[in-house]
């Protein structure tokens, strides 16, 4: 043999050693079949809709955030000129990046500029409002803007994360979607029913403790405001309590309750140290959520709850207050959320309460549960068809093309074996779409084979001998099989880069198979041949 | 050495009207059925909406199940049962909903409509025992090893998932989903007499088990359809630039137009045939684009490749000797991968339907449209501007090196036909 295709012959092998490795020999060196089985299906991962589970879209509701910024921006704003005594006939937030600030007193006016310049201007423009010369419109930077929904789309990923692992499901994979529109993606393999991972995503999870203002709650809200002729007093909101909750959860509480609260928070979600559902010690078939405070808010607690000693305390999620108990003594770092809870409920919520408030609300877009039985399903489908075609199209080959056809054969093989090694290790998952991929692979595969060997054909037809027909015949289809594989790719390229889900598994699959085949039908194939050719004698005929 | 053919020798440009006919006709066959069906069928991934797919122990009465959908007001809601060659008796249904409202309404809304009206008429939930055809693998987990049927003293919450998944894996793979008789557990390893009376003793037999749920939001919808079309623009675009540069941009032009062609008449069979449009039809559409595009190339390689050689014989002729050389090819290829997409068909199972629907019509078209359509355009085009710029400057396919003296006097003998 030529020294050339000797080393030839000993690169195929080493490539094809390695792809089987790949597949089979590791992570555990085999030792039985089972191990192989194991390692295998530890090797090809399988996606969602071939092994069963849900798959979730939702939308984080940035603007939220945005209009957020904003509130706090004319909150800080009016504390400033009051401190300073600037008047002015009004300061409001017009939408969600833009702050109107009307009639400054002229003679104060450049101090008013002086704070904005100082404080302000890295955040916000300030220009003269449009149509009134009195007035000032203050607008959120772009690159503001830009930030805000960096800063809540990674808050509320790594919030949500920290929600889910803490549920305990298997490989969870929670990620940004897209590249717009601010979307989480959410996958729980194996994950039959959505409904608790879902109740936990979305819980806002925000825990403020307010100082109840009014001794007794109200019946209404209405009944409240005519309570204080009608306008509340500074500083203070109404907040309902929380029947509904409790309606919802199965023992409807009659009639609603309404508390009037001191605005600011004592302490809020962000200042716990740990929260554990427990057994209701009075009620032992309900369940309550006990938290405990850090040092910090501790050291606050301490000094409020002993000046407020006789008086209530709210505590209140997500903007309904659960209880208001009275403060009997001084309590340091410890409270409890009582509710109608079940011991999973309250088991979510301390979970909530210690993975953190997400920083906007979310949306669900999509949803889409595989069940376990589906997915075993499509693929037995997918794989009796994958091996029946392969059968069919093997069995074709041999009759037609003899032993040119198991040189075929082999190389659709290799390129099988190359394709699934190549997924394995770039971690792809294989879909359904994927298993798609690969017939389509298969048939373009076949395709390339056909080519050579009828171009090969065509040579001996006219009259050349085997060696030279065989060097032609590749020659002479390379051209071709190179333009229509980088055709393909090229599309598949676009699938790629602007497919999602389905497309992109399928686009994946496509192109690893593609430059796969490149490698088998014409460089392994004509190598084979080559060996084949140097093993007979010159006038010998080619089995084609 | 078997053959196919020996010397084929067809005159495909002389035929070439009867192609553009068949071709109009399919084209039509496709608007009439697609406009008689109101538009476009899409899938709920365009659509939006919820799909629920249910696998009943026994076969469903779908009058029953209609009526009892109606009492929930879900009365516009459709039911399309599923049954497939490998699976003639699925008793298995998909009940879907175009989504109503949106805004603040929870996306889940008519899922749980859903399934509260089959709970409803199958009664399910008797007592309160929980369903067994409806448990996870943590919750199955969960009840034994709190049960401890076993008595297990070590790691039984391994064991114990370990025999859930097991158990569920058995209710999944060999019952699809649906146990009707809590006996039938004794066949999975590791279920003892006690773990089997403890599971039939605390769990109820569901009539049916939720397979598959599917919601979109309308917003989802729109984008997806958006995204989907740009895709496919795009993809076509790239391949044009490809063959422009690799051929002219007349070969580029008609093979684009020929594959744009065969997604049309797919679309119109898609249509005719009552399948409708999803994300992996889309996938399939655009790998028959590639096919296509495919078969296209490896006779304008030809083509361009014969131009070369047979200076004397009119274009038309190259064209036609060029389709019979590679006639073979064509239909080997095209056979086998054919042959590929139909067991996919009809053994792909319900996942799979519409897309390998697509590829079996997509493979015939796309075969058919690169002899029957995009080397003929080629053909025209010579044909065309030979007769219309007598002094042509231009050149044939591949023949960058020849003079255009050369050129010119090749293609006016095309325009004799």
């Amino acid at each position: 043999m030529n020294p050339n295709l000797k080393w030839k012959a000993l690169f195929i092998v080493a490539v094809i050693l390695f792809c089987i490795y790949v597949l089979i020999g590791t992570p555990k060196f085999p030792t039985s079949v089972q191990d192989i089985k194991d390692n295998f299906s530890h090797q090809i991962k399988l996606g969602l809709d071939l092994q069963g589970g849900t798959h979730l879209i939702l939308q984080v509701q940035v603007q939220e955030a945005i209009a957020q910024e904003t509130d706090q921006t004319v909150d800080r704003l009016i504390g400033q000129l009051r401190a300073k005594d600037i008047h002015y006939d009004e300061i409001r937030r017009v939408d969600d990046t833009h702050i109107l600030v009307r009639n400054i007193d002229p003679a104060q006016l450049s101090t008013f500029r002086d704070i904005v310049t100082a404080q302000y201007s890295n955040v916000w423009d300030m220009s003269a409002a449009p149509g009134d010369p009195s007035a000032y419109l203050l607008t959120l930077r772009a690159a503001a803007v830009a930030q805000i929904q960096d800063q809540t789309m990674q808050q509320s990923l790594e919030t949500i994360e920290r929600r889910i692992n803490a549920l305990g499901l298997t490989e969870p994979t929670i990620q940004l979607h897209g590249r717009k529109d601010n979307e989480i993606l959410v996958q729980l393999p194996g994950e039959g029913d959505p409904t608790r991972a879902k109740a936990v995503i979305q819980a806002g999870g925000q825990l403020e403790l307010k100082l109840v203002e009014d001794q007794s709650s109200y019946s209404s809200e209405s009944d409240a405001l005519a309570k204080h002729g009608g306008v509340l007093p500074p500083n203070t909101e109404l907040v309902p309590g929380n029947s509904e909750r409790r309606a919802a959860s199965g023992t409807p509480e009659t009639g609603e309750s309404w508390y009037l609260l001191s605005r600011a928070p004592v302490v809020t979600g962000r200042d716990l140290r740990s929260a554990t559902e427990n057994r209701n010690t009075n009620n032992p078939g309900q369940f309550e959520v006990n938290f405990t405070l850090s040092g910090d808010a501790a050291k606050r607690f301490g000094p409020f709850t002993e000046q407020n000693k006789g008086r209530q305390m709210a505590i209140v999620l997500e903007h309904r207050v659960y209880s208001a108990p009275v403060i009997n003594g001084r309590i340091d770092d410890s409270g409890m959320i009582e509710g109608n809870f079940s011991q999973e409920s309250a088991h979510d919520l301390a979970l909530v309460l210690r993975a953190g408030a997400l920083p906007a609300s979310i949306k669900y877009l999509e949803e889409r549960t595989v069940g376990p039985s589906l997915g075993a399903d499509s693929i037995r489908h997918g794989v009796q068809a994958s091996v029946l075609s392969l059968l069919v199209v093997m069995i074709f080959m041999l009759f037609y093309y003899r032993l040119s056809g198991a040189n075929a054969v082999l190389a659709l093989i290799l390129n099988l074996i190359i394709l699934l090694a190549v997924l394995a290790l770039a971690g792809a998952v294989l879909t359904l779409p994927g298993i798609a991929g690969v017939i389509l692979t298969i048939g373009m595969g076949v395709d390339s084979n056909v080519l050579v060997f009828e171009r090969i054909r065509e040579e001996l037809r006219n009259g050349k001998s085997a060696a030279s027909a065989v060097e032609s015949g590749f020659a002479k289809a390379f051209l071709t099989i190179i333009d229509t594989h980088v055709t393909t790719v090229v599309s598949a390229f676009f699938l790629f880069l602007f497919g999602t889900g389905p497309i992109r598994g399928f686009a994946i699959t496509l192109t690893i198979g593609l430059i796969a085949n490149v490698f088998t039908a014409i460089y392994v194939s004509k190598t084979i041949f080559q060996y084949h050719l140097s093993k007979m004698d010159r006038q010998g005929q080619l089995s084609i | 050495m078997i053959e196919l053919f020996k010397q084929p020798n067809i005159d495909w440009m002389g035929k070439a009207k009867y192609f553009y006919a068949l071709s109009g006709l399919l084209l039509l066959a496709g608007i009439v059925s697609i406009v008689s069906q109101g538009g476009i069928r899409y899938g709920l991934d365009f659509k939006g909406g919820t799909n629920v797919d249910v696998r009943f122990a026994q076969p469903p009465n779908i009058d029953r199940l209609r009526s009892g959908l109606a009492a929930q007001g879900l009365g516009n809601s459709e039911i399309q049962s599923i049954s497939d060659i490998a699976n003639p008796n699925a008793n298995e249904v998909v009940i879907s909903l175009e989504q109503k409202g949106q805004g603040d309404q929870a996306l889940d809304v008519s899922k749980t409509q859903i399934i509260n009206a089959l709970n409803t008429i199958y009664g399910a939930s008797n007592g309160s025992k929980p369903d067994f055809n409806a448990a996870t693998p943590t919750s199955l987990a969960a009840f034994l090893t709190q049960r401890d049927p076993l008595l297990l003293s070590t790691n039984a919450g391994d064991r114990y998932s370990q025999l859930a998944k097991k158990i569920l894996d058995y209710r999944d793979r060999n019952k699809n989903g649906v146990l009707t008789n809590f006996d039938d557990l004794s066949n999975v390893n590791g279920v003892t007499p006690a773990v089997q009376s403890a599971v039939k003793d605390n769990f109820t037999l569901g009539a049916f088990a939720i397979r598959n749920v599917e919601i979109v939001g309308p917003k989802v919808g729109a984008e997806l359809r958006r995204q989907a079309i740009l895709v496919t623009l795009y993809a076509l675009a790239g391949m044009l630039v490809y063959i422009a540069f690799r051929f002219e941009w007349v070969y580029g032009a008609a093979a684009v137009l020929a594959v744009f062609h065969d997604v049309l008449i797919t679309i119109g069979f898609l249509s005719l045939f009552r399948f409708e449009i999803s994300l992996t039809v889309i996938a399939a559409m655009l790998t028959l684009v590639g096919y296509s595009m495919n078969d296209t190339i490896v006779i304008f390689d030809r083509i361009r490749e014969n131009n070369r050689l047979l200076r004397r014989e009119s274009f038309a002729d190259v064209v036609n000797k060029s389709i019979n050389q590679t006639l073979s090819r064509t239909l080997l290829t095209s056979g086998l991968t054919f042959l590929t997409v139909l067991v996919l068909f009809l053994m792909g199972g319900q996942v799979l339907r519409a897309f390998s629907f697509a590829l079996v019509v997509g493979i015939v078209v796309g075969t058919y449209s690169s002899f029957g359509i995009a080397a003929p355009m080629v053909v025209a085009w010579n044909r065309w501007r030979g007769q219309g710029l007598a002094t042509s400057t231009g050149s044939a396919a591949g023949s960058k090196t020849r003079t255009s003296s050369g050129a010119s006097g090749r293609l006016a003998p095309a325009g004799r036909r």
